[in-house]
């Protein structure tokens, strides 16, 4: 039992900005509305929103292996389209029936962490790092990209499922909950969102805990200094590609995600543009805080479809610019800039009040 | 009983002979000081003793177990620890973080809270452990390393110039800190230029010049040694 507790107590901690009962009333409150939400939008706006949240768990990704590890993976996007694709040569073959979507769901993002798990090895266990590590990771995205563009042909096939070439997979059937007499279908609007929002709020809680743990400890101290860390005993290879898996599993829960929201997948998910978007998204938020990699994430995804709508070749040129302006202006992000900013007023007010 | 022994060990550069068949014995419970100009092989000596740097042939061995083809990680599972010459503290963390990184593999909960507690107060950074490690003083920092080395309790603990950039007191009050560690049952080799250190803590001096071990003796008579004076003491004590 105190065990248990003592999982909860770290929620908070020095990794992660945000602590006490103002900032878990807000959490509360935000959560709350996001559950109400759907009841008062329309069935578009929320497919959008999940939309959005897909892309949440790719930012988390980088997150924990840029931001808290300190080893900048360009290639996130690789475990996102294995992830997809696998969910779609999976659902194609086999169905929808006896929740075997939900199955698939598990079994792609293991791929996408197998993977992870072959490259990381030889990544890390090689001792590549810093630019090398970005170099490698983008060349395996951009190699999965090319490799699936060409497969247009009929020879292109894993059982029943086409791979389509530059078009794409689609088609794969939704996620579905085996339920008495009628199947729950998981279209992208409120069955989805809830279904999305409930992962994304574990996730969020269960990344908080894991990096302030003892383990999240050693993945700080091997960003801040990774010849220390192994002198105090630690085989830091091993940390490295624990995380790493663990963010290919993320990366790739969004890819299944992303393929059951749409329908479809292309190889130009696994392309320059979409391997380049999550570092904007993570560097603009944070990368080295949970909290500010999802508003971060969220507010440049929103912007980013707003400028799409008004101007559409301007948007990327827009990120690019936005990319910049936070190396100059934040460094660190300008959602945990604002945050901590905020962090020392409370705490100034707190003291006067005291 | 020796501790650390290396036999023969050589590291090449390329061309270049950084250490060339190096012996050299420690005894278990020594202060031991590494000395020699710049260049002469010091850090790199260290770093083949840590496995950062593979010799080219030579053996290491601790506590009588040959250690040479082991990880640097597995080794400081052996009982070594190190201070490096550029402060190696984990700059964006806070001193207490640090502290907590170094003890946690050992410690858990209470105790863990006890014992980061104990070493903040042998350490003097108790009013810092708040504050990220990248602001304190220099001095402070290699204290802080100091202390997370220390903290793992090793049997055998490697300084790499301790008191770099430090003032004349805050040098004596490292010594100490040394002696104290070294009265607990710690041995310890320390590369070190400052002569009023060597002179506190070092029960034996070691003087390695162009990767050989050029001389070996107490303070004195490494002191008295004209042939040392003029590798190497000559500016300071002419």
């Amino acid at each position: 039992m105190t065990g248990f507790l003592a999982i909860f107590r770290r929620l908070e901690g020095p990794q992660t900005v945000g602590r006490g009962p103002a900032f878990w009333g807000l959490f509360a409150l935000v959560l709350a509305a996001a559950l109400a939400y759907p009841l008062f939008s329309d069935g578009y706006t929320v497919g959008n929103t999940v939309y959005f949240f897909v892309w949440v768990f790719i930012a988390l990704s980088l997150c924990l292996i840029w931001g808290y590890g300190g080893s900048l993976s360009f290639g996130q996007t690789a475990f996102f389209g294995i992830a997809g694709y696998g969910y779609g040569v999976l659902t194609i073959n086999f169905g929808s029936a006896y929740g075997f979507t939900l199955l698939a769901l598990v079994i792609a993002v293991a791929i996408a962490a197998l993977f992870a798990v072959l490259l990381g090895y030889f990544m890390f266990f090689g001792r590549i790092a810093g630019v090398f590590l970005g170099i490698v990771t983008l060349a395996v995205t951009l190699m999965l990209e090319r490799f699936m563009a060409q497969t247009a042909g009929p020879e292109w096939h894993i059982g029943s499922a086409r791979l389509n070439g530059f078009n794409g997979m689609s088609a794969m059937p939704p996620l579905t909950i085996p339920w008495p007499g009628e199947p729950i279908v998981l279209f992208a609007d409120i069955g989805l969102y809830y279904l999305v929002l409930g992962l994304l709020v574990f996730v969020y809680l269960a990344l908080r805990i894991l990096m302030n743990s003892s383990f999240g400890n050693v993945i700080v101290a091997i960003r801040e200094n990774p010849e220390r860390a192994e002198m105090l005993g630690y085989d830091i290879r091993k940390y490295q590609l624990i995380t790493f898996v663990i963010g290919a599993a993320l990366a790739g829960l969004s890819g299944v995600l992303y393929t059951v929201w749409g329908q479809y997948i292309t190889p130009s998910s696994m392309g320059m543009t979409a391997a380049a978007l999550p570092l904007i998204w993570v560097a603009v938020g944070g990368r080295s805080d949970l909290t500010s990699t999802v508003i971060g994430t969220l507010v440049v995804l929103a912007a980013f479809q707003a400028l799409t709508i008004y101007g559409s070749q301007y948007a990327l040129v827009f990120m690019g610019v936005l990319l910049v302006l936070t190396v100059l202006i934040a460094p660190n992000g300008l959602v945990l800039g604002v945050m901590n900013w905020l962090g020392r007023i409370a705490a100034r007010f707190t003291q006067r009040a005291g | 009983m020796s501790l650390l022994e290396l036999r023969q060990l050589n590291k090449h550069f390329g061309g270049l002979h950084v250490t060339n068949s190096v012996d050299l014995t420690l005894q278990a419970g020594e202060i031991h000081c590494l000395i020699g100009p710049n260049g002469a092989g010091k850090s790199t000596l260290f770093r083949l003793i840590l496995g950062e740097h593979h010799p080219g042939s030579g053996d290491i061995l601790f506590a009588g177990e040959n250690i040479t083809a082991l990880k640097s990680f597995a080794r400081i599972h052996r009982g070594l620890s190190v201070k490096f010459q550029v402060p190696g503290v984990f700059k964006g963390l806070s001193v207490r973080q640090n502290l907590e990184i170094a003890l946690q593999s050992r410690h858990r909960g209470a105790e863990l809270e006890a014992e980061i507690g104990r070493l903040l107060t042998f350490l003097g950074l108790q009013s810092e452990q708040a504050q990220i490690a990248g602001n304190l003083s220099h001095g402070q920092k290699q204290w802080l390393e100091i202390g997370m080395a220390v903290s793992l309790k090793p049997r055998l603990l490697l300084l790499d110039e301790p008191t770099a950039g430090m003032s004349p007191e805050e040098t004596h009050m490292t010594g100490e800190m040394v002696q104290r560690l070294n009265a607990d049952g710690m041995t310890v080799l320390a590369i070190e230029h400052d002569m009023a250190f060597v002179r506190q803590v070092a029960h034996r001096v070691t003087v390695l010049h162009l990767g050989q071990v050029f001389a070996q003796g107490s303070i004195d008579e490494i002191v008295a040694d004209e042939r040392v004076a003029a590798i190497y003491l000559g500016q300071a004590h002419a």
